[in-house]
């Protein structure tokens, strides 16, 4: 991956006003992401992933939540500065965002054609007529049966999946050189979760676009994503290549994150799941937002925050682990698998 | 696109269930008919006594109690009643024996007229203003228009009318208080110049629960994913307002319409009798002040049936527009 | 170099605690008194009743007619001026409001107690009653009420009595519905299906555990039903079909006011005032109380 970078993050921080207190988000996130290539963003529920999103979007409210510190640049602006006007142009066209739910995605009242031109015209300069042809095709490119008549329908003739197809139908309508996905099967049966990924991986090849997909689960990150950048508690805390962080991860919470993944051959196995729950982000914690949870936490980490540490130059972690003078732990099984077999990788073996 | 034979198959659901929905009206038309025969029925006074002279003989006074069909079982009146009304006979005023059918046809273009400028200058005035608030919730212009809606919705109709009488025509002397029309004259003008203070009353009445409502519905629009996604899209709030929400928030106000729309033909008692606005509403208070049973009578049925066909209306209208019912 | 901010922690003294943003459990009674509106206007009422129920300490007679003192402005012997028949307009606007306020009052609860008396027994039974409750309602709700107020007033003798009883059977048609509604959704509910399965009492069950679950909303729609009586009762006194003189009301007084505008606007002007302030005051508690009953954030 030596492209260009296309969307630059530094320090990103939101926070949201409630009467009990602003509510720390997104605290200090710092990410790149590069033409052409599918960066996921994991973790729990309530990490900050659909924030993070919505910030580089600049769709959260101006009146529940601000922007605090931080720049996002992209193609030479910084979008936490832009203007409502610049924006405008700039979602849709240039970075397009598909979001969790396709039952409620789309306006119940409109037909799907009048969906997707509206998008089309926005952008491009385009005749209704020619717009109308435009639809059609994207219909059939997202892989639509029929699309002429489906064209005129509304969306509670579509199935989950289907309607899935149409609202990517509309994202991609514009080309955008960034497509977000946040969470975009989660909502949806696991056979047609697998297709929908294979759809946005196909069209990913067709246009060249740099993904940003949004999951907490790990499980499909795997055949999608180039680099992972794992999220807790409105930080990241590890990211990485696909191989290293499914198969070298260095910060516990990744490791809690693979054991939790629900595998094939788990048979008498107890799924693991990771325990308590994620810190109150009115108050976060002083050090280590994870220490909490973590069983393998440091004195130091309730007391300062860990930096991010470098283990490859494309791979760093946030935890207090990998100082030298950390003592040695041992990860868990799983995770002692997965660094033998990586190991092999860095050898140039082909694993199977 | 639909082919014909499919656009068929739709219509004919479609007349179905328009046919089923009115034969369920018909009980209603039945109780409402009953009871508008109750009403000159259990009227105070005996309908014979119009009739009586002072030195007539008792069998003069039977007689003309069998002319008029009074000697009945009261369930046989009832269906002769019934029978005369179908045939558009709804009796003669007891005030100047003029057809009651007459009168309420004469006095019909009036009470639309009033209504009908109301109720769209209504809806012009809230619509947007109800939009407009919900963009800017909780701002000064959302918490200032909220105020004039309180106030729209709670101050009483006739003391409302009466400021403007006392403001308007009796200090400023700017413009007619009563009736429609000044004697002799017979100008546009002039019926305008009558209009507009019962018009502004009606107007002011009506925009507090057509704004509320309009912003009330929007708000709950504007938190739905497809407005996000809209933004997300490109597209500014006022686009989305204007081409994805004001259809769907348009949607619940047509069923409001729809209860208002026998308003339109009864018309608005209160403000007819304040401005003296020679319509329907007018006619029925008048009505009532001298126990005019024939046109009391008809009124009732004739505002019963028209509470039905608006509610009718408005869920059939209902049907057409929302695709997600349309199916 | 040993480092102990750098030894692994004993787990068992880590334990990570539950996330509560919200410190104090927010009751509906703690919201709608932290909600400015609601207790603006509920100060509103309250005072406006004492006042109104006070009227027997002024020292003017509300019906002695004294021609002398006929139509005089608001001065400090007559803080309202007097009317047309020279009695203390103020004295009368009180005794005026008793009768709009008890009118008000109690037909909504003839009202609330029908409609919740129909919507539960028809939410809760189902069916064919439920069936039949619903036409029931169907016709009523194809009444023109107003209309038919009129009517009733025209021939039964107008009084208040009259006035409280035809107003509150005209409009319990709301509180019903969404009573019954209320009534199908709590009916389905784990406990309520328990005391079913045990063989509780039908009346019982919905005294003891449905009427409380559809209070919240009975009291909204009071409110509101309390602010549509007041203004339904002083538009039949003000078409002269209400409260009768020498009895008096808001609304009737307005009826009396139309003959001195421009001569004695004021006659027009506290009567309405006070209705306005009134139904306001009414309609701003019912949306209040809606607002704590279903917080929306
Ligand atoms: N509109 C909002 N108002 C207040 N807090 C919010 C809002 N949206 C998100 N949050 C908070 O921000 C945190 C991150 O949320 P989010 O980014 O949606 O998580 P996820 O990683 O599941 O997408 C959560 O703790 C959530 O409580
Ligand atoms: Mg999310």
């Amino acid at each position: 991956m030596t492209h260009s970078k296309i969307l630059e993050i530094e320090d990103l921080t939101v926070s949201f006003h409630t009467r009990v207190g602003d509510i720390q988000a997104v605290r200090g996130v710092d990410l790149e992401l590069y033409k052409g290539e599918t960066l996921a963003i994991v973790g729990e529920s309530g990490s900050g992933k659909s924030v993070t999103a919505k910030a580089i979007m600049r769709l959260l409210s101006k009146k529940q939540s601000s922007i605090k510190q931080g720049s996002i640049l992209f193609d030479g602006i910084d979008l936490s500065h832009a203007s409502e006007g610049q924006m405008m142009n700039i979602r849709g066209k240039d970075i397009a965002m598909i979001f969790q739910d396709p039952m409620t995605s789309l306006n119940p009242t409109l037909t799907i054609e009048r969906q997707i031109i509206e998008t089309l015209r926005m952008h491009q300069k385009l005749t209704k007529h020619e717009a109308q042809k435009k639809a059609v095709e994207l219909l059939e490119m997202v892989g639509i049966p029929q699309p002429e008549i489906r064209n005129k329908q509304y969306p509670h003739q579509f199935s989950g999946g289907m309607r899935q197809r149409v609202v990517i139908a509309i994202a991609i309508a514009c080309n955008p050189k960034i497509l977000i996905a946040d969470e975009p099967t989660t909502a949806l049966d696991v056979t047609i979760q697998a297709k929908i990924l294979e759809l946005l991986k196909d069209l990913q090849k067709k246009m060249d676009t740099s993904i940003i997909f949004i999951t907490h689960d790990l499980g499909v990150v795997a055949n999608m994503a180039n680099r992972v950048a794992v999220m807790y508690a409105g930080k990241i805390v590890e990211i990485g290549t696909v191989d290293e962080i499914f198969y070298n991860p260095k910060h516990p919470y990744t490791w809690g994150l693979i054991c939790s993944m629900p595998t094939l051959d788990l048979k008498d196995k107890e799924l693991y799941t990771i325990p308590g729950s994620p810190p109150d982000l009115i108050h976060p914690p002083k050090g280590d937002a994870f220490a909490p949870r973590n069983p393998y936490a440091l004195s130091i980490d309730t007391l300062e925050q860990p930096p991010m540490f470098r283990i490859s130059d494309t791979h760093y972690a946030a935890t207090w682990l990998l100082d030298p003078k950390a003592p040695k732990v041992s990860p868990p099984d799983e995770i002692l698998r997965r660094q033998q077999i990586f190991e092999r990788l860095e050898a140039g073996e082909v694993v199977q | 696109m639909a082919t014909p034979s499919l656009l068929f198959w739709r219509e004919l659901r479609l007349s179905r269930m328009i046919l089923r929905r009115m034969l369920q009206i018909v009980p209603l038309l039945f109780v409402i008919s009953v009871i508008s025969f109750a009403l000159v029925k259990l009227s105070p006074g005996d309908p014979v006594k119009m009739f009586v002279t002072p030195n007539m003989h008792p069998e003069d006074v039977e007689r003309i109690r069998r002319s008029l069909g009074l000697n009945l079982p009261i369930y046989e009146q009832y269906f002769r009643w019934l029978g005369q009304i179908v045939h558009g006979n709804l009796g003669y005023s007891l005030q100047n024996s003029q057809p009651v059918l007459g009168q309420i046809l004469q006095r019909l273009p009036a009470t639309i007229g009033l209504m009908g400028t109301a109720l769209a200058a209504t809806l012009i005035i809230a619509i947007p203003l109800g939009l407009v608030a919900a963009k800017y919730e909780n701002t000064w212009i959302d918490r200032l228009l909220n105020m004039i809606s309180y106030i729209s919705i709670s101050i009483p109709v006739f003391w409302f009318g009466i400021l403007l009488i006392e403001f308007f025509s009796v200090k400023l002397n700017w413009l007619p208080s009563l009736g429609m029309q000044t004697i002799g004259e017979n100008s546009f003008v002039d019926l305008a110049q009558h209009a507009i203070l019962p018009v502004t009353t009606l107007t002011f009445q009506g925009c507090g629960a057509y704004y509320r409502y309009v912003r009330s519905n929007t708000l709950s629009e504007i938190r739905k994913s497809y407005v996000e996604f809209g933004h997300a899209k490109g597209l500014s709030i006022w686009k989305l307002l204007w081409s994805h929400i004001l259809k769907n928030v348009m949607l619940p106000v047509i069923t409001l319409l729809g209860m208002s729309l026998p308003t339109l033909i009864s018309g608005a008692y209160i403000t007819e009798s304040v401005f003296s606005w020679p319509g329907l509403g007018l006619l029925s208070v008048d009505a009532i002040f001298s126990l005019d049973y024939p046109i009391i009578m008809a009124m009732t049925l004739f505002s019963g049936l028209m509470l039905i066909l608006g509610n009718l209306f408005a869920d059939m209208t209902y049907q057409f527009v929302d695709p997600r019912i349309r199916k | 170099m040993h480092d102990v901010r750098y030894e692994l922690l004993n787990p068992a003294t880590l334990g990570s605690k539950q996330v509560t943003y919200t410190e104090r459990r927010e009751t509906v009674l703690y919201r709608l008194f932290h909600d400015r509106r609601a207790v603006t206007a509920g100060s509103v009422l309250v005072l406006l009743t004492i006042i109104c129920l006070l009227a027997f300490l002024s020292p003017y007679d509300p019906n002695q007619l004294s021609i002398m003192d006929k139509l005089h402005a608001p001065s400090w012997a007559h803080w309202f001026g007097t009317d047309d028949h020279g009695r203390d307009y103020f004295t009368r606007i009180l005794y005026g409001g008793q009768v709009s306020l008890a009118v008000g009052l109690l037909s909504m609860l003839i009202a609330v107690s029908l409609g919740t008396i129909v919507g539960t027994v028809s939410g809760y039974l189902g069916g064919v009653i439920d069936g039949l409750f619903m036409r029931f309602l169907d016709v009523f709700m194809s009444l023109p009420s107003f209309f038919i107020l009129m009517i009733l007033n025209a021939y039964l003798k107008p009084s208040v009595q009259n006035m409280i009883i035809i107003i509150g059977l005209l409009s319990w048609m709301d509180v019903a519905r969404i009573v019954r509604s209320q009534t199908m959704s709590i009916k389905e509910q784990e406990f309520m299906l328990y005391a079913r399965s045990i063989g509780v009492r039908m009346w019982r069950t919905i005294f003891k555990h449905l009427i409380p679950g559809v209070m919240p909303s009975i009291v909204v729609a009071a409110s509101l039903n309390v602010a549509n009586a007041i203004l339904t009762e002083s538009a039949l006194s003000f078409l002269g079909l209400g409260v009768q003189p020498p009895a008096s009301s808001w609304g009737s007084m307005l009826n009396n006011a139309q003959g001195y505008l421009g001569t004695a606007s004021y006659l027009a002007i506290f009567p309405g005032v006070l209705i306005l302030i009134v139904i306001l005051s009414f309609n701003v508690i019912g949306d209040a109380l809606r607002d704590a009953l279903e917080p929306t954030e």
